[in-house]
């Protein structure tokens, strides 16, 4: 796409993977301070509609086929009822955290992050598969 | 694991339709969300008796103590709907593998039973839970979900139909929320239960008050409470088959639960009938739905159109009967939900098989049906003669109980009016059967042979379930009455 614009190439070259990073911070940071699953989910996506932005969708589509979309929107929701399922075969109600470690605090810490990694999952799995929707939708536009 | 069974009634569609979304194969995908179906109408069976044995069931999310946490609970009257959303569901599941396959194109089919399951996960989660709040997430999830049910219709009008719905359905869950968020203001809780304690004192108050009307307006979209039932005609006129069927029996009647909900348990201690004249207003409605949507469905060509604006009337009836505030008025209002349910079911059931041989529901596709389609179009009339209410039909019980319960007001004119309006249905019911019994079928028409046994079974239980309800309704009504009396007496406890 913006095959000249090197500036913009280079700038977002160097920006992708502290994007990546922040997204994974304020994912596991989420517990502490402010954040969480959805806005990691959506800066995680941020970084990738980006890439496609100044890349190329084609390329962007490389790195994100729609069967791994579609995945990511799957496992997110699947981990999220996952582990409330898995807290109430351990005897408990459902996405009662306290079931899943013998240690009160400790169990209350995992619960919440692995339900904040399935909201952040389906999250971005859900912005990256819109940008790539509307995308494919131009382009049948114009072929037709 | 009985104890769980609240939780797992919402929990197993949800779960499923992740799984759906990977596996794809629109063959195992239909095998997986009919299972699923079944499975929760078992479930919601076994939570009926449970309700009926040992009173309401309560359950705590993530075992968080209400009003603090999210918290299920399960009464005669959520119980009751349960059973109506998951019976529906699984029957036309079983129903829908040959219709499915015809209207929606193969690619899309997984992702058609995923949005099936997310919309019942949300019609379930709508019923059985108790805070205010997470009721409009499950609102969320079952609207946009049908949204996208609609707009896979053939017709390419099914676009707007669904976008049409997507406004109007934001709006009124706009308007839901915006009652919510001025309640939670005033009294900083969520939990229905605790709402309703705390509502008596702060009742006179502008905000309640205003939240009120917020949270009418927005479920009386929800539900097509005439005039505004603009969204609903082409929506059912343009989905697919099924999701017409499905939404006509299950989406309205829920809408019409959250009513029962917030009017009756929420504001369960304040009589807000009189003080806001709310009374007047939805039976007035009600009226002008009962005669301008059976009048406007007369003039119909297109038969799913016809019985779209019939359910509105039939919406309006539910209404009526839940604006006498009496008890019989309660539980006329109750069993015609469920009533409605199976007879409208079995009408568009009957349609979608139609359309699958004849490819369109116009009037003129079913000339000359009668004897070449005898038990689509038997089932078809069954369905009518019940929307009438004709004796020996569900819809008899209804408007029985309606009749009495205006009698009872003192509100004679009321009873005239809603045998008035039945008269109406006889006119488009009988179009239908003139078309099918009395009228040649075309000259150059092809061969049409009955629909195969997998649509037609789904079709006569309902067809049967409206006569053999219509008979022997005490078991419906005992319930319907007992769930009246819970409601008028406070609700949730």
């Amino acid at each position: 796409m913006l095959n000249r614009a090197s500036i913009l190439r280079v700038v977002s070259k160097l920006l992708i993977p502290p994007i990546m990073v922040f997204a994974l911070y304020v994912q596991f940071h989420g517990d502490f301070g402010p954040g969480g699953g959805f806005q990691a989910g959506v800066i995680f996506a941020a970084a990738f509609i980006l890439y496609a932005l100044i890349f190329g969708v084609d390329n962007a589509r490389k790195v994100a086929p729609a069967w791994l979309t579609r995945t990511l929107l799957a496992s997110g929701l699947l981990l999220y009822t996952g582990v409330g399922v898995v807290a109430m075969m351990l005897g408990g109600d459902f996405l009662d955290y306290s079931m899943l470690a013998t240690d009160q605090k400790s169990a209350q810490h995992l619960g919440i992050t692995l339900i904040e990694l399935g909201v952040g999952t389906t999250v971005s799995g859900a912005m990256i598969t819109i940008f790539l929707i509307f995308d494919g939708r131009l382009r049948a536009e114009k072929d037709d | 694991m009985s104890t769980q069974l609240p939780a797992l009634q919402v929990v197993l569609p949800l779960l499923m339709a992740p799984i759906a979304l990977i596996i794809r194969n629109p063959r195992f995908v239909w095998m997986l969300t009919l299972i699923v179906t079944w499975t929760t109408l078992a479930i919601s069976l076994s939570l009926l008796m449970q309700v009926l044995d040992s009173g309401t069931i309560t359950y705590r999310i993530g075992g968080w103590a209400a009003p603090w946490g999210i918290e299920y609970v399960l009464d005669k009257v959520g119980a009751f709907v349960l059973v109506i959303v998951s019976a529906i569901g699984s029957l036309v599941m079983t129903y829908a593998r040959r219709s499915v396959e015809q209207e929606i194109p193969a690619e899309r089919i997984y992702l058609f039973y995923t949005m099936f399951l997310l919309c019942l996960t949300g019609l379930l989660g709508i019923t059985i839970t108790g805070d205010v709040f997470n009721l409009f997430v499950f609102l969320e999830i079952s609207s946009l979900s049908s949204y996208v049910m609609i707009s896979l219709g053939r017709d390419r009008r099914a676009l707007t139909a669904a976008y049409r719905y997507l406004i109007m359905g934001t709006i009124g869950a706009t308007f839901y929320i915006i009652g919510v968020g001025l309640m939670y203001m005033m009294t900083g809780t969520l939990n229905m239960a605790d709402l309703a304690t705390l509502m008596p004192a702060i009742a006179d108050t502008r905000v309640i008050q205003a939240a009120l009307a917020f949270l009418t307006v927005g479920i009386c979209l929800k539900l097509a409470l005439f005039p505004l039932h603009l969204w609903l005609p082409n929506a059912y006129t343009y989905a697919p088959s099924m999701v017409t069927a499905f939404l006509a029996a299950t989406a309205t009647k829920v809408a019409v639960y959250i009513l029962i909900r917030i009017i009756f348990t929420v504001f369960g201690g304040v009589n807000v009938f009189e003080i806001l004249g709310l009374q007047n207003i939805l039976m007035t409605l009600a009226i002008f739905a009962m005669f301008a949507a059976s009048t406007i469905a007369i003039y119909q060509d297109n038969a799913k159109r016809m019985f779209a604006y019939s359910s509105i009337a039939q919406v309006g009836y539910i209404i009526l009967g839940l604006s006498f505030a009496s008890e019989t008025g309660m539980a006329a209002g109750i069993i015609h939900l469920f009533n409605h349910a199976i007879m409208k079911c079995t009408i568009f059931l009957g349609l979608g098989c139609v359309a699958l041989r004849m490819g369109g529901v116009s009037i003129r596709d079913m000339y000359g049906l009668g004897t070449r389609m005898p038990w689509t179009m038997a089932a078809i009339v069954v369905g009518g003669l019940s929307l009438i209410g004709i004796p020996m039909t569900v819809g008899f019980v209804s408007k029985w109980y309606l009749v009495r319960a205006a009698l009872e007001a003192d509100m004679w004119p009321v009873a005239v009016l809603i045998v008035l309006s039945s008269l109406l249905a006889i006119i488009y019911v009988w179009r239908i059967v003139e078309a099918a019994y009395l009228k040649p079928a075309p000259e150059n028409a092809e061969p049409v042979s009955e629909v195969p046994l997998s649509m037609l079974l789904p079709l006569w239980v309902m067809a049967l379930a409206s006569i053999y309800f219509g008979l022997d309704a005490t078991n419906t009504l005992t319930i319907a009455l007992d769930a009246a009396d819970i409601l008028l007496n406070g609700g949730l406890q």
